[in-house]
């Protein structure tokens, strides 16, 4: 009983700060967010911080990372330097355009090189007031808060985040890089709210990085919806690497018309929890979706990815491949869902989940879906938990590779069938660098700038 | 055109595959003493006195109701369940005349009837497959054949009432050791009201001489029945044991909530096999039991075995999981499953395998075929505890689609917690392939026959798993449940 009244009361803690603050969330905030704000207070409220009980959740406990006292910022705060200054993405030959978030505020800043005609990156905030036409018709109509509570408290507190426009038949042959760092000088409370609209046509490549600046416990709960219209194209690469002491939940929706076609690839290197909610409804017929994953963990850190493909309509194609490799006291999970509603005819449907355990303490829990209502279809799933082959080891040993760096090698090859789907030359490179430092031991660190990851 | 005609002459067949009558149904007229409906303590209390039960089943059942009360009807399954009034079903009902027949000359023809409709040759048994059958109809066991010869070998194979009788230290000592009174809502609902079932000890050391089988039927309208089986087979012992059922038609549904428990010592295998086909309901999806079944087995001795195999196409709804629970270091789980269900028929069904002991393996082959417009799910938990060192687990669920109003789903669920053991899952879901249809027209083989092929060629290997005289009765049931369409 007593635990019964903890958890109403973690959630209470945030209903009330809803009440003492709402003045100031709708207080400058643009109509579009404002008018979402209190519908979505009362989903959470009716919902509260899902707990294991929850199917979505049974694998995640959101408890402990929802018990400090965080504090939370609700207002823009005046930048007191400029992160471009300390921070230098190490990506080398990555020639992208890049903007940054800081505590899931956009920041305005000066960017080398010039985004194509008609493309806009800007603060969510921003355009809402300066074109809420644009915006309106998006926000908020895919990512729903009564059925999802960590949304719900998203647009119940979203100031800000970034808002992506790409126009019909424009193609913007440079990767946008967007960097979202974390970097308060208290425990924080982090809301972020992303906006992406590709016309018909559009083609983008955006790539997104996490980071910690500080040692600052955070909890990040981000929500981004992305719509990708007829025949467009869009990759959308993240890079998580953040400190120990990082809840990280990141909330995806993809809505896909017709002939388009969205390559997602998720690669967590490093934080404390991360929670990656990807959903892609495939709204159009002959369109394709392709989620990617990978993670390494060690001592406790917990990742958990959680999928659903929705196939609605007929000819559809979906390939899900997610790799874990787990070490120490990690815990790893795995929720894959492949639905194919009654008329998506002809739909491919492929998912994996590979994962090495490297220690007798780690845990994995995997749980790959199909619900399959038509019935041309072909879908599969598979799903392993292992270790290296020892009869591969032995082949390498026998050609007089140490052991150590045979183990090394297989464990490279295993995560290169993940990491060759990007098609991002340079930062492909820079990934499979990063794997082989991580499991050679290094704690990822990039080495020019997250100085303080090393927890 | 002529591709065109033959998609048409096709699902036209396919649409005769919800046609297909149950051959089954038929009530036997034999008189029945039934109690009022209702659930309470003093209805668990009656029951146990007219079943002159020693005191330690009454605590049983009257833990198990303190437990149950508590407990509410779980609604995580992809089923869609109507409520079910528990306090409507009447809990006991036995034949009215209990006699103790010698030969088989002495039983109500009635019931003789009964089984020859159902083609199971009690009689020829006898002689020709050597199978001792402990007919359990409505909860009272009629009939034991065999006994004596098992007697010779020291074997225990009889109905629960008679066991708790006369075996009341073996049923103490293994009793709800497998699935515990609380271990869900039917479970510990069959713990507090079942009325029999059978009871199986094999000594140590033991091979059972022939296989063991029990025929379920349920006979009298409005009576869930609850039948609990046991089965412990001590030390270096084996035994194969069978249980198939067929159910009449009935317009109210029915419930059937069963709990089957097995123990295996050091060394010792069982075989567990079931053939399921009660009424599902007709064609609209009216009536039809409900199959709320607990089977667990527990590898409690080293090296030890169970295998469950099951071919399931009746019942409105199946929600089971047979599951085993390896203790023992170095044994072995299996579960080998064709699950078809036609027209309304839902069916959430799979296996469980808890890895405990070291070097434990574990199987699972799962295969569903789904017509009409029905439900077939999958769902299944491997789980690898830290202390089960080089546990294997290999599990294949395949789904079969035969038309586009039913839906194949897979549900499982995989938790590994030590770096030494392996645990693979694959899943495919696909319907019959036209090119394969294609490849057996050519060769003169009409569609009907060339799905029958498929249908049959894609169980083959759970079928394979039956023992003879099963396998038949199951490629027997799969024809018939696909009839019109498949020969």
């Amino acid at each position: 009983m007593s635990v019964l009244v903890e958890k109403a009361d973690l959630s209470l803690k945030y209903i009330a700060h809803y009440n003492k603050v709402k003045e100031t969330l709708f207080e400058g905030s643009p109509d579009v967010l404002n008018a979402q704000r209190k519908k979505a207070f009362q989903d959470f409220v009716m919902q509260g911080i899902p707990t294991n009980k929850n199917e979505k959740y049974k694998y995640t406990n959101l408890h402990p990372h929802f018990l400090p006292n965080f504090s939370f910022i609700h207002q823009k705060e005046a930048q007191k330097t400029d992160p471009n200054a300390i921070f230098h993405c190490d990506v080398p030959q990555l020639d992208s355009y890049v903007k940054t978030t800081t505590n899931g505020w956009f920041n305005e800043s000066k960017t080398e090189g010039d985004l194509p005609e008609g493309v806009i990156l800007e603060s969510l905030e921003k355009m809402m007031k300066e074109q809420p036409g644009l915006v309106e018709k998006y926000y908020a109509k895919i990512a729903k808060s009564d059925t999802d509570a960590m949304v719900a408290l998203n647009t119940a507190f979203a100031k800000d985040g970034y808002f992506l426009y790409v126009p019909k038949n424009v193609v913007c042959e440079q990767p946008i890089q967007l960097i979202n760092f974390l970097e308060a000088p208290k425990d924080s409370f982090v809301t972020q709210r992303n906006l992406v609209v590709l016309e018909q046509g559009a083609d983008v490549k955006l790539i997104l990085c996490d980071h910690t600046l500080n040692l600052n416990r955070y909890l990040c709960n981000a929500v981004t919806e992305i719509f990708v219209g007829e025949n467009a194209n869009l990759d959308y690469y993240t890079l998580q690497n953040q400190h120990n002491r990082t809840a990280n939940i990141s909330s995806v929706f993809v809505q896909q018309e017709r002939d388009s076609v969205v390559t997602s690839h998720t690669s967590s290197f490093h934080g404390g929890l991360i929670r990656n909610n990807m959903e892609f409804v495939l709204n159009g017929e002959n369109t394709e979706a392709n989620v990617f994953g990978m993670a390494f963990l060690d001592k406790k850190q917990h990742v958990d990815n959680f999928t659903q493909i929705i196939h609605k309509k007929p000819n559809g194609r979906s390939n899900q491949v997610y790799k874990n490799v787990l070490d120490n006291e990690a815990t790893g999970a795995f929720s894959g869902l492949i639905h194919v509603v009654r008329d998506a005819q002809n739909t491919n449907a492929f998912q994996q989940n590979n994962n090495l355990l490297l220690s007798d303490t780690a845990t994995m829990q995997t749980k790959p879906q199909l619900i399959i209502d038509a019935d041309d279809v072909k879908c599969s799933h598979g799903a392993t938990v292992g270790q290296i082959d020892e009869e591969a080891l032995f082949y390498l040993r026998a050609r007089g590779i140490n052991e150590d760096k045979a183990r090394l090698m297989m464990m490279n090859a295993f995560m290169h069938e993940v990491v060759r789907k990007i098609s991002v030359e340079a930062l492909r490179d820079r990934i499979d660098e990063l794997v082989e430092r991580r499991l050679n031991g290094e704690v990822a660190k990039c080495h020019e700038c997250a100085y303080q990851c090393e927890v | 055109m002529e591709r065109k005609v033959a998609m048409e002459e096709q699902n036209k067949l396919l649409n005769d595959v919800t046609q297909a009558d149950y051959k089954y149904g038929f009530v036997t007229d034999i008189e029945t003493d039934i109690i009022e409906k209702g659930l309470n303590e003093d209805i668990i209390r009656l029951i146990s006195k007219k079943k002159g039960e020693p005191e330690f089943m009454l605590n049983f059942r009257l833990e198990a109701f303190k437990k149950w009360e508590k407990m509410e009807m779980p609604d995580w399954a992809y089923l869609k369940i109507p409520p079910i009034d528990l306090q409507s079903i009447s809990y006991y009902a036995a034949p009215k005349k209990q006699p103790k027949y010698e030969s088989l000359d002495e039983v109500d023809p009635e019931l003789l009837d009964t089984f020859n409709k159902l083609g199971i040759p009690v009689e020829e048994q006898k002689h020709l497959a050597g199978v001792a059958v402990d007919v359990v109809m409505d909860s009272v066991s009629v009939k034991t054949t065999f006994k004596e010869t098992l007697a010779e070998k020291g074997i225990i194979f009889c109905s629960f009432s008679e066991a708790v009788k006369e075996h009341p230290e073996l049923v103490k000592k293994y009793l709800g050791k497998a699935v515990p009174v609380s271990d869900n809502y039917f479970a510990a609902l069959n713990s507090a009201v079942f009325s029999d079932g059978s009871f199986c000890y094999i000594p140590k050391g033991v091979r059972c001489p022939m296989e063991l089988s029990t025929y379920f039927r349920i006979n009298a309208a409005n009576t869930g029945q609850f039948e609990r089986t046991l089965i412990v087979a001590d030390d270096d012992s084996y035994v194969s044991y069978l249980e198939g059922c067929t159910a009449p038609m009935r317009d109210e549904n029915q419930l059937h909530a069963a709990v089957v428990e097995i123990i295996t010592m050091d060394r010792a295998e069982v075989k567990y096999s079931t053939v399921q086909n009660w009424y599902p309901g007709n064609k609209e999806g009216v009536g039809g039991i409900y199959n709320f079944v607990t089977k667990r087995g527990v590898c409690r001795g080293v090296s030890s075995k169970i295998s469950w195999t099951q071919v399931e196409t009746g019942s409105a709804i199946t929600w089971k999981y047979p599951s085993c629970i390896l203790l023992g270091d170095n044994s072995v789980g299996e579960f080998n499953s064709v699950a078809l269900t036609n027209n309304f028929q839902q069916a959430d069904t799979g296996s469980k395998m808890i890895h405990i002991g070291k070097n434990t393996k574990s199987t699972i082959i799962s295969k569903g075929i789904s017509a009409g417009r029905s439900d077939n799910s999958y769902r299944g938990l491997v789980k690898v505890m830290p202390g089960a060192k080089n546990s294997r687990n290999f599990s294949q669920c395949d789904s079969l689609l035969l038309n586009d109003t039913c839906g194949a789903h897979t549900f499982p669920y995989i938790d590994v917690r030590n770096k030494s053991s392996v645990v693979e899952h694959e899943a495919t879901t696909s319907k019959i392939g036209e090119d394969q249809i294609f490849y057996c027209n050519q060769r003169g083989i009409d569609t009907e026959t060339a799905i029958g092929m498929i249908v049959n060629g894609y169980a083959k290997e759970v079928l394979n798993k039956l023992p003879m005289e099963f396998a038949v009765e199951a490629q027997k049931l799969l024809q018939l449940s696909l009839e019109g369409s498949v020969g």
